[in-house]
């Protein structure tokens, strides 16, 4: 008989989003389990070795912001920083980073270790046990029970997930890893809507067979910029990427072998992501192109294994030989790993509440791919909202829901639950309407509080986040007290409008010429600013003008989201809704009308009606009170 | 249950329309609801209005202090109103000058703007004035009027519209993808680099089209509203016998005598077949005492609006200052040219009521001027105010995108373009971020 335990929190799966899940519930102070098959493979990167990217790298300073786990982890195994977009505006500057995988892993088990009131246990989860439409507890296949009233789920492509390799099938949820066949049996009694999406990676390669010479070096940043707003300093080595292409004969060969790969026969039938393609989709697609770019990504620092990114593949190995060994620099290269192609189920998000909840069983949250995501970052996020509002839970507080106006979390969030997905959702900036105020700098500004506020931040955190909003005010301050005249700005060398106005410091930094170094040659107690607080206050200036256009539209949607839809309304009874809009309002049930004009295929008919119910909800709460 | 508290939820702007038929009839009502309401009332009459009683009020012009109409002045206090919200309902004479001039009034007050279709119904949902069994009949209605909309759309645009703004939302969906793609996955491959050229292009392609949309529709305004031409100039210097000499000739008819209760003394003529105001400042400018002076102001704010200036200078008298921050076209005319003086001194033209010298010259070269300001050609696309301010705010932020320095980063072009974007949805629906996904995706190989 295995052992009897009783958690406030079990968080199941030891990926990104179990290890921000688990570490975030008991950040809270609630007695917390993490359950994984393997303690080893805890916070292991199963595809890139990377972390961050465009809209990527905001999520990982938004969780940072909340006091999670992935950015401090990334800035200590991360061997090449990188600043996307860095020419295209602050709100849209990519954080990235290469992480030697094993230096990756080895932090995030560390990290976890030392959080108090954390257990790490190893073992399979098998069934969730659940009384009255609420979780009561997890039992293992080693006949663990462990009970509970809140339950993380964040078992990736694990649920039903079947790796294919030409036409060899796998069951699996990673290479060497099993799929979570009871977990996923267990779950089916409770009716959640399933689908099934696909996503792929390259064959790993030997870089002690790989030619060197001849291929385009990628350099990180000289000065590397972390992700976590603690870290002072990257102290880790840097190291380099390397760039080739594939050739006409690559293509070729692919061609000549498609009827072999499996989405082509028909074995795969999920959905997989068009901006993740498989070299196959690509050569297909894009017919007239001769070539496609392929990053030679290290794995790690004492690691020969090279990713090289941009030839996902599910061909058989014999063709994946053969086509590496046309691109050059690879002729010789040796497959340490076939690439392989991986079907998994996932569960319709539209079930979930804003809290990750699922609406059919109280306690339980989804966090991660089985949401129907793909991404390091995305599935991290989610398990760091899951994982708090399953701590709030435990304690009965009021759950955390995070808005498309404070945060990508909320952005993602709010697209899960109200749109679904129809293909493996990642997070771009372009999903944010609004943009110019999500930025990676002010993620702290936009969260931090919020998660003082919720008690899951540390006090170190807490001291250095206030030291920082005093310093931003002080800055502020100065750029509010000076001015000067249009004459007087030309006449200190400012390039400005003729027009007579005066223009505080502020009004001046928005000018795109104008910067904080020209602003301290003019007043000298400009320089008594930090550097780094100065390139915050000269974004805030710049992007200032812009967010007051937009705070119509936030209004708009605050106002829009003030008219609360009740989770009981009978959708499928109101007369003049079509079918297929009562349906989805049934399956979705949006909160308010904001969330319900964002409904895909709602019209104005449609909610005018709902608008009335929303009136009628209000009035009566307000009778019950 | 406290129900008035409820139904003064948030709402925001405050919202004005004609309630009445469009056409002509002898009574307009223009609806207001709103949390303005109170302004609207306390800038546009000169006395109070009691709540729920009808009173006859004069409506004066919120920025010049000109009488607009003698109206019959409404007002629902909030809660108690058909929307909810505080209601105002100005019941005006019929004609389409008099109602354009008091819609054009209510725009000019803050956080007033026109109201979208349907919009009096939906804030009336909103408070909970209609019960669901209203509803259900009303949203066949609104569907049916949607249709016929869309029907009315198709025959009133010929092909117009919605086509032409479904072309500018393509080319501006297009700039979106160009810059999405190069924000989100620029760095992802095979994205061409440097966008930005194509964009500003693309953007000026739109800001052309709306350019002529709107400068179409400013033409089509003047066939509804009249071109307005201002007698101005010294005492004794003629106005108002050119004023009348005009009005009495056969290529001028007077076809109205308008503004009996305005200050200024207004006729409205037909030129080439387009109403045009003549606009007589003389008798302010020879009273005296306090009311002369205001009576200049009124003056000079009505020439500002004129879109010309007729500066009168009879022969005898040496010429005066013109009034400054004149934004009309302007000409100098030299009159009483039979007193024998040097008929021009400088003028563009030069006139005699007494003997009839140069007046028909005046009045061909007013024919011209006329039929100069017209739609060339086609039908006007723009005929609703609310798209002419949907079109007027996607013009700013094109215009910010083309003019922006190199320098200016993608992310804040892409605000500007999605704000422009935003703006034609008004118009014909709404742009969706899938959409902006769907064509990059198509476009592009994405994904290392």
């Amino acid at each position: 008989m295995g052992m009897n335990r009783s958690y406030d929190v079990v968080v199941i799966g030891g990926g990104h989003a179990g290890c921000e899940a688990a570490a975030a519930a008991a950040r809270l102070g609630a007695r917390t389990a993490l359950l994984t098959q393997s303690l080893t493979g805890i916070g292991e990167m199963s595809c890139n070795p990377a972390i961050g990217g465009v809209g990527k790298g905001h999520l990982v300073r938004e969780i940072d912001a909340l006091d999670g786990l992935m950015g401090r982890i990334a800035d200590a195994a991360g061997i090449q920083f990188k600043v996307l977009n860095r020419s295209k505006g602050a709100a849209v500057h990519g954080l990235r980073a290469q992480a030697d995988r094993a230096l990756y892993r080895a932090a995030m088990q560390a990290a976890l270790r030392e959080i108090a009131g954390l257990d790490l246990i190893e073992g399979e989860a098998a069934g969730i046990e659940c009384a009255e439409g609420r979780v009561i507890g997890v039992k293992t296949a080693e006949g663990d029970y462990f009970a509970t009233g809140s339950v993380v789920i964040t078992t990736g492509t694990f649920l039903r997930g079947m790796m294919h390799l030409g036409p060899q099938q796998t069951q699996g949820g990673r290479h060497g890893a099993k799929a979570s066949i009871a977990l996923a049996e267990s779950l089916a009694q409770h009716d959640f809507v399933l689908g099934r999406l696909k996503t792929g990676t390259p064959p790993r390669l030997d870089g002690k067979t790989i030619d060197w010479t001849g291929l385009a070096v990628q350099k990180g940043d000289a000065l590397p910029e972390p992700f976590s707003f603690l870290t002072k300093v990257i102290t880790q080595v840097q190291v380099n990427c390397h760039l080739t292409a594939t050739q006409p004969a690559t293509h070729d060969i692919i061609r000549r072998h498609l009827h072999l790969s499996p989405m082509r026969t028909g074995a795969i039938g999920g959905v997989g992501p068009r901006y993740c393609p498989s070299i196959e989709d690509k050569v297909t697609r894009f017919a007239d192109r001769n070539n496609h770019q392929v990053f030679l990504e290290p794995e790690g620092l004492e690691d020969p294994t090279i990713y090289p990114n941009g030839i996902s593949t599910s061909l058989p190995l014999d063709v994946q030989e053969a086509f590496i060994a046309t691109i050059p620099g690879l002729e010789h290269a040796k497959i340490l790993r076939p690439g392989y192609a991986i079907e998994y189920d996932y569960i319709d998000p539209r079930g979930l509440k804003g809290s990750l909840e699922t609406r059919k069983v109280k306690g339980l949250f989804l966090a991660g791919q089985i949401n129907g995501t793909t991404g390091y970052e995305e599935a991290a996020a989610q398990g760091l909202v899951a994982g708090l509002n399953a701590g709030l839970a435990a304690g009965q507080s009021a759950a955390f829901l995070p808005r498309r106006d404070d945060s990508y979390l909320g952005v993602m969030i709010d697209d899960l639950m109200t749109r679904g997905v129809s293909e493996p959702y990642r997070m771009f900036t372009a999903r944010s309407e609004f943009r110019l105020w999500l930025r990676p700098d002010n993620a702290d500004t936009r969260l931090t509080a919020k998660g003082l506020a919720l008690g899951c931040v540390s006090a170190a955190r807490a001291v250095a986040f206030a030291d920082k909003a005093a310093a931003l005010a002080d800055g502020q301050a100065l750029l509010e007290r000076h001015s000067l005249t249009s004459a007087e700005a030309m006449k200190a060398g400012l390039r400005v409008t003729q027009d007579g106005v005066r223009r505080t410091a502020a009004g001046l930094l928005a000018f795109p010429d104008i910067s904080w170094g020209d602003l301290a040659r003019i007043w000298p107690d400009f320089n008594a600013i930090a550097p780094e607080y100065a390139q915050i206050l000269q974004t805030q200036a710049r992007y200032a003008v812009y967010l007051d256009r937009q705070v119509a539209e936030i209004a708009a949607l605050h106002r829009d989201a003030s008219y609360k839809l009740a989770e009981s309304i009978d959708y499928r009874g109101i007369k003049g809704l079509s079918n297929e809009i009562a349906g989805r309002l049934d399956l979705v049930r949006p909160r308010d009308m904001a969330q319900a004009a964002r409904l895909e295929g709602m019209t104005p008919t449609a909610l005018t009606l709902l608008s009335s119910l929303a009136r009628r909800e209000l009035v009566d709460a307000r009778r019950g009170a | 249950m406290n129900f008035k508290q409820v139904a003064r939820a948030p709402s925001g702007d405050t919202i004005y329309a004609v309630a009445s038929g469009a056409g002509k009839a002898a009574i307009s009502v223009v609806r207001v609801s709103g949390p303005a309401c109170g302004t609207v009332l306390a800038t546009m009459l000169r006395r109070p209005v009691l709540a729920r009683r009808a009173s006859l009020r004069q409506l004066c012009s919120p920025s010049t202090g000109e009488v607009l109409d003698q109206a019959l002045v409404l007002h629902f206090p909030g809660a108690a109103s058909f929307t909810g919200e505080d209601a105002v309902e100005f019941h005006l004479h019929g004609g389409r000058g008099v109602v354009t001039a008091v819609l054009r009034a209510l725009g000019q007050i803050e956080s007033l703007r026109p109201a979208e279709p349907g919009e009096f119904t939906r804030r009336a949902l909103m408070a909970g004035k209609l019960d669901l069994a209203e509803v259900e009949g009303l949203a066949d209605l609104i569907d049916s009027e949607t249709e016929q909309q869309r029907v009315q759309a198709i025959r009133q645009f010929s092909g117009g519209l919605t086509g032409h703004v479904t072309l500018w939302r393509e080319c501006l969906l297009g700039a979106l993808a160009l810059v999405t793609a190069e924000i989100d996955f620029g760095e992802e491959g095979d994205v061409p680099a440097d966008l930005s050229k194509s964009v500003r292009e693309k953007a000026a392609e739109v800001l052309d089209y709306l350019d002529t949309a709107l400068a179409q529709h400013k033409g089509a305004e003047r066939v509804r509203e009249g071109v307005s031409i201002v007698l101005a100039g010294a005492p004794n210097s003629g106005k108002s016998s050119l004023l009348n000499a005009l009005a009495g000739r056969e290529a001028a008819i007077v076809s109205e005598h308008a503004g009996t209760t305005r200050d200024l003394i207004e006729v409205a003529l037909d030129i080439a077949g387009v109403p045009v105001w003549l606009v007589d400042t003389a008798g302010l400018r020879e009273a005296e005492g306090p009311i002369e002076a205001e009576g200049i102001m009124r003056a000079k704010a009505r020439a500002a609006r004129a879109d010309l200036v007729l500066w009168l200078t009879a022969a005898d008298q040496g010429a005066i200052d013109l009034p400054p921050n004149l934004s009309a076209d302007l000409w100098r005319v030299t009159t009483k040219i039979d007193l024998g003086r040097d008929p021009r001194c400088g003028a563009d033209l030069a006139v005699s009521v007494l003997s009839g010298a140069g007046l028909e010259a005046l009045v061909t070269r007013l024919g011209d001027y006329v039929r100069d300001r017209l739609p060339h050609e086609g039908v006007a696309l723009l005929t609703r105010k609310r798209h002419v301010l949907a079109c007027e705010s996607a013009r700013c932020a094109l215009l910010r995108v083309v003019q922006s320095e190199v320098s200016q980063p993608l992310d804040l072009i892409a605000a500007d373009l999605h704000e422009a974007a935003r703006a034609l949805a008004q118009v014909i629906g709404l742009i969706e971020v899938e959409q902006v996904l769907d064509d990059i995706f198509s476009r592009f190989c994405i994904g290392k």
